[in-house]
């Protein structure tokens, strides 16, 4: 039967992705490049979407083809290309080894629920804020799932190896320790999986049918669909056997109808049907009264809708009353109030907090482990999404990784010239902190680390130098911050909410020594 | 043997220079070696002190005029041999600066054919294993790959060994220390029998300059409390801890300001230069001399010296000054 071929390819093609896409945010040597990792990301709808919001074109259009499969035959995007799907997926499949309850049934819809809050996500992202869309993105809760509970355990093993191969004086692998995460981040998470755990082998794909904005949105485009998953309403017995193996449980067998709205497309009712009584093909004037409940969703969706409406003023005015506010870029500077440091690549925090969907790629991707998930930096509109931790490391002058591998376009892809004159925040100097200044002994820690020598030294009491700053070349790499000893620090960077263009250092020529004779001992 | 080693520095020499002049001096100082059948050590003997005793009695070695790997071999001839630091079925530390994410031109870390060179004698010594590692400032991988020192060290057989995890160090006390009294040392530099310590000479923003004994601030892990707590003391204590057998200046390009990571590439001058010693603190001496200041202006050496840690007087020393 060729439904099973065409259920088969699916299952490859899912796991296939599934398989990638858990290697890139586990992945800690760098092993595939960001045009790579960009090219097996397109298809991913939520980045695809807010990339293609700030640079509109065909680099950034794979949510239209991920709209295309839909409007021809379902929610393929659910049950091939999301990872969390085929994460619950795997999880449904392990579930049905270990118990003997095998059977899905038919459940009934959340559709109040769920257009509440696609319709929530839609307006607050509208209106600026992406963290609704942030907290539920399945490609984005799959990335940080992975990053924060799958990538220490990798990490754990591999660190553990490496200590036995040293043992045997063998040194092929080495040692990651990149720490803790922010307690957010990590709880987010936690709770997350236990929910997906507990959805899924409980209900089979009910996280997909309630709560995730993608599914919401794809399910009500699947009304229009031209191929669609129903019942021959001559052929079917009701005999039960498609809505067992239905994980979405939209199979009404009773009443001969499919909620296509739910139907997540992983094909099993196709093979399942004795009569061949389950079609996926182009109902008919007769079937499609049957498929889905009109009448029912319109209300949903106008209930929804008005919900949102009320949340939204409430939630965006929150979001405004943390941290700063979507106009602050343009504010002076706080004096005294630290900014957090955007990654390289993020122009603003303006557009960074605007289409970060906080999938933590770049967390993972960063080499030197600086670039971290933020708690309250940004205010509520960034939660999770990441800073520059220059307490943890300092951004490597020369790489450019984590803009190379951005799926959602937060990061716009940098060259290494382009980096060596970005400034991502300015060095500030404090000079009663400083060990030279307190304790009248060298230390220059901080213009070691500088990489343009915005830090530089200037003689000081005696034999002494001390640090001095040339903010118009400091590029806001952070290593000055890592490196100094005092605490508090002596020199850190101040974000810029908008980032800017560096002077490049001035560089004179040295005269080269002519051929000397002899040693000067 | 000889012929082949003379063919090696004349090439090496042409890429290096140029300059016509330099040709022609290096040419006929080959083929007169070549005609002759002169020794290396005789080469010495040419240009260096008059009243020199044998070979291996040297306090320490200065070559000046060809590439490092080449000036590594002439200086150890001088030294006595390899065989007088590494005895067989030996292990052996090679500690480089790998300290930053440069390439060799930027002269930020040690030269990378005089690792390779030094890991391949002291297997021809007879060494059991021969590992290289370094506590680095930029990220770990990067340094080891864009120095170019992982390559070369590969390609000599040597041991890659990474630095970059407080697991690899174990806390050591120093009981003479003043400032410094304890710290925590890379296992490697506890276990090893043999400990060679290759620093680059170069202009230092902290420390004033760094040479041998400022580069061993890349065998310990906590290197900030050393910044907070009177860094040219610590320097100066650690030495304390465990002194390398030998310290080779890599002094061939010299970073002459900006250090110590620099800004370009015309940070570096040519100097063309390498120094060879057991003595940590003349080393740095006659280093500190080479780079155009005196001992006296870098404290550490100072109080390293009234520690009785080594000797900067270089005028009390038995030195070899090689000129090619």
């Amino acid at each position: 039967m060729n439904f099973k071929i065409l259920k088969w390819g699916r299952v490859i093609i899912s796991l296939g992705f599934l398989i990638l896409i858990t290697f890139f945010f586990i992945d800690f040597t760098n092993a595939f490049s960001g045009r790579v990792i960009r090219s097996v990301l397109y298809l991913q709808f939520v980045p695809s979407l807010l990339s293609f919001l700030k640079f509109a074109g065909i680099g950034a259009a794979g949510f239209i083809f991920i709209i295309l499969l839909n409007l021809f035959a379902g929610r393929i995007y659910c049950s091939t290309i999301c990872p969390l799907g085929t994460f619950q997926d795997v999880i449904i499949r392990i579930k049905r080894k270990l118990t003997r309850k095998k059977r899905f049934s038919y459940q009934r819809s959340f559709n109040y629920l769920r257009y509440i809050i696609l319709i929530l996500s839609i307006l607050l992202f509208i209106a600026g804020l992406v963290f609704p869309l942030l907290l539920l993105d399945p490609y984005s809760n799959f990335g940080r799932i992975a990053t924060n509970l799958f990538r220490p355990v990798l990490l754990f093993l591999n660190n553990s190896a490496t200590s036995m191969l040293e043992s045997m004086s063998i040194y092929s692998l080495y040692r990651v320790e990149p720490g803790m995460h922010h307690w957010l981040s990590l709880l987010w998470s936690i709770l997350i999986l236990l929910l997906i755990l507990y959805l899924s082998f409980k209900y089979g794909r009910l996280f997909c049918n309630t709560l995730c904005p993608v599914g919401a949105l794809l399910g009500w485009l699947s009304r229009f669909s031209i191929f669609k998953i129903y019942l021959n309403r001559t052929l079917c017995t009701s005999c039960g056997k498609c809505s067992a193996v239905c994980k979405a449980g939209c199979i009404d067998v009773k009443n001969k109808s499919v909620d296509f709205s739910r139907c997540v497309g992983c094909l099993n009712c196709l093979s399942s049907c004795p009569d061949n009584g389950v079609i996926f093909g182009r109902p008919g004037k007769s079937e499609k009264a049957v498929i889905t409940t009109y009448d029912d969703k319109r209300r949903d969706l106008i209930r929804g809708s008005l919900t949102a409406m009320a949340s939204l003023a409430g939630m965006s005015m929150l979001a405004q009353g943390r941290g700063y506010g979507r106009r602050r870029s343009n504010q002076p500077l706080p004096v005294n109030k630290e900014y957090p440091v955007s990654p390289p690549g993020s122009i603003s925090f303006d557009h960074f907090n605007g289409s970060c969907t906080a999938c933590h790629l770049c967390v993972n991707a960063c080499p030197t482990h600086v670039i971290r998930p933020s708690f309250l930096e940004y205010g509520l509109a960034g939660i999770m999404q990441p800073r520059m931790d220059y307490h943890a490391s300092y951004c490597n002058f020369d790489c450019v990784i984590c803009s190379e591998v951005c799926p959602t376009g937060a990061l716009r892809p940098l060259k290494a010239e382009e980096k060596h004159v970005l400034q991502l925040g300015k060095v500030i100097f404090i000079k009663q902190n400083c060990v030279v200044f307190t304790d009248n002994t060298d230390c220059g820690a901080c213009s070691e680390h500088c990489p343009t020598k915005a830090v530089y030294m200037r003689p000081f009491r005696g034999n002494l130098f001390l640090p001095e700053v040339d903010p118009d070349i400091c590029v806001g790499c952070g290593a000055c911050e890592y490196a100094c000893p005092t605490d508090p620090k002596s020199i850190y960077v101040e974000g810029n909410p908008i980032h800017l263009t560096a002077e490049k250092p001035i560089i004179k020529k040295l005269e080269q020594p002519g051929q000397q004779e002899d040693f000067p001992f | 043997m000889n012929d082949i080693f003379i063919v090696f520095l004349w090439q090496t020499n042409i890429q290096h220079h140029m300059k016509r002049r330099d040709f022609i001096v290096r040419g006929l100082g080959a083929g007169i070696l070549a005609g002759t059948g002169l020794t290396l050590g005789g080469i010495g003997r040419l240009a260096g002190n008059p009243a020199a005793t044998e070979d291996g009695d040297f306090d320490l070695v200065a070559v000046k005029g060809s590439d490092p790997a080449s000036m590594f071999d002439l200086a150890m001839e001088a030294m006595g041999g390899m065989g007088r630091f590494v005895k067989p079925g030996q292990t052996v530390v090679v500690k480089p600066n790998i300290g930053w994410d440069t390439v060799p031109e930027r002269a930020a870390n040690t030269n990378p054919q005089l690792i390779g060179r030094i890991v391949k004698r002291c297997f021809d010594a007879g060494a059991r294993s021969v590992s290289v590692f370094d506590n680095t400032c930029d990220e770990w991988k990067k340094c080891y790959v864009n120095s170019g020192i992982e390559e070369e060290v590969k390609k000599a057989g040597g041991t890659i060994v990474p630095g970059n995890s407080e697991s690899y160090y174990k806390n050591v006390s120093i009981p003479a220390g003043k400032s410094l009294r304890e710290t925590k040392v890379h296992q490697l530099i506890l276990d090893t029998d043999v400990y060679i310590n290759v620093p680059v000479l170069k202009h230092h923003g902290s420390a004033k300059l760094t040479i041998a004994m400022k580069n061993l601030m890349g065998v310990v892990w906590d290197r900030r409390w050393w910044h907070k707590n009177d860094l040219h003391q610590c320097i100066a204590d650690y030495t304390l801890h465990r002194k390398p057998d030998l310290n080779v200046v890599d002094a061939f390009r010299v970073m002459k300001r900006n250090g110590p990571r620099g800004v370009s590439v015309e940070d570096v001058i040519m100097l063309d230069s390498l120094l060879v010693s057991a003595d940590i603190v003349a080393v740095d001496a006659a280093a500190t001399k080479l780079f155009g200041m005196e001992p006296e202006d870098i404290p550490y050496i100072d109080i390293a010296h009234e520690m009785g840690i080594g000797n900067k007087n270089l005028s009390e020393l038995n030195i070899k000054r090689i000129i090619l």
